[in-house]
């Protein structure tokens, strides 16, 4: 029997609060807010400490997914990211880059939605970038 | 202090006594609880911050109830495993405790006035504090206005439900908290007064004293000063210390077999 204490960010807001995920035998049981943590010192909001819900339910995706002929596939990365490239490509050219927006999440890291700003912006040539949970 | 507690923890796992200790390490920096199993380096070891290792040994158990475990469990941890054991939650037959004394400090830290497990195996025994400049204050404010002071500071809750969340003795299946018919979902505060003192009745039997309630609290509502008031109150009318004695149930669960307690008159 394993029980592991994975320290992890809080992937809903941007406060940056910290928690171990109480894991047993490779399922994350539980929440245990982290004590040292500079940020949240032990402390956290109800989102926080029922972060453990989501991880293992089965509604999540673990493939890529592609409509065809009205309805999802699952597809490869590799399949996913080329359809998607060679569709946005299609679109700006035909329609202009404000014709996208690009919505990013607070379950990123400051990190990833730094790149996806780079993709808004740099790439596709559009301000219509935001956020789901700017505070 | 920490190289006895060392010794002790490798003792019972190189001589099998132990199949895993429940205690602390420092990784990367942070303080975090671990289960050490024979072989694990204890370099790690750590005693400080305190985390509540009740209900992770009571998860640990429900996982695999037959595996032998220690657990470095200071005065609190201590009380909180045998009152979770008298109400069924763990069994304590399979655990073997090491009893760790805080220190002064610590103890200051925890304003605790009962800072040593019933078996000392680690540190010294320091006398806790015996009260706290809030009780005191409370104690000598009017009804009216302790109850204009818990206002104030419950308008501050968020409803995160940390405090269930970390107390080691919340133990309900089902939260009265979480009924619609007593806390409307998705408002807050909660309702003034029954939100808390729903806990704090709750907790009047059960509550040993390790401030988990407040240390979780993002909001810094002195809980610990209201169940210490309810907690004496519980005391005095019925002489019971929750996690003290572990073959003495809780009054509020025994049989009505018994003769029944009344107030005494003159």
């Amino acid at each position: 029997m394993n029980c592991d204490f994975v320290l992890t960010t809080c992937p809903y807001c941007g406060c940056g609060c910290n928690f171990y995920l109480q894991v047993i035998d490779g399922k994350a049981v539980g929440v245990v807010p982290c004590k040292t943590h500079p940020v949240s010192k032990g402390t956290l909001c109800i989102k926080g400490w029922n972060a453990h819900q989501f991880v293992h339910d089965e509604k999540r995706l673990t493939k890529p997914l592609i409509k065809k002929s009205g309805r999802f596939e699952e597809v490869s990365w590799d399949e996913a990211l080329d359809y998607t490239a060679k569709r946005m490509l299609e679109i700006k050219e035909k329609t202009g880059p404000d014709s996208f927006g690009f919505l990013s999440s607070a379950k990123c890291t400051n990190e990833e939605n730094y790149l996806l700003m780079k993709l808004s912006r740099g790439v596709m040539g559009t301000n219509n970038v935001d956020h789901c949970a700017r505070l | 202090m920490i190289d006895k507690v060392r010794q002790l923890v490798v003792d019972l796992l190189d001589s099998g006594r132990a199949d895993a200790v429940l205690a602390l390490a420092n990784v990367h920096a942070n303080v975090q609880p671990y289960l050490y199993k024979k072989g694990d380096s204890l370099d790690s070891l750590a005693l400080w911050p305190k985390y509540s290792m009740g209900p992770i040994l009571k998860s640990i158990q429900a996982a695999q109830p037959d595996m032998k475990l220690a657990v470095v469990a200071r005065g609190c941890d201590d009380r909180a495993l045998v009152e979770l054991a008298k109400r069924g939650q763990i069994d304590l037959n399979n655990v073997q405790i090491i009893g760790l004394a805080c220190t002064a400090d610590e103890a200051t830290e925890c304003e605790c006035a009962n800072p040593y497990p019933a078996n000392i195996d680690v540190g010294n025994k320091v006398d806790g504090v015996a009260s706290t400049d809030l009780l005191a204050e409370l104690k000598g404010k009017s009804y009216d206005d302790r109850l204009i002071f818990w206002k104030q500071a419950f308008d501050k809750c968020i409803k995160c439900y940390g405090c269930r969340n970390a107390c080691p003795l919340c133990i309900c299946e089902e939260c009265i908290l979480e009924d619609d018919s007593w806390v409307k979902a998705g408002e807050i505060p909660p309702p003034f007064p029954i939100f808390h003192l729903i806990r704090a009745y709750h907790l009047s039997d059960k509550c040993v004293e390790c401030g988990e309630c407040q240390n979780s609290c993002p909001m810094d509502i002195p809980l610990t000063s209201l169940y210490a008031l309810i907690r004496n109150e519980f005391n005095e009318l019925f002489d019971y210390i929750p996690g003290a004695e572990i073959d003495r149930k809780s009054p509020l669960v025994t049989s009505l077999e018994e003769d029944p307690i009344r107030e005494e008159t003159a």
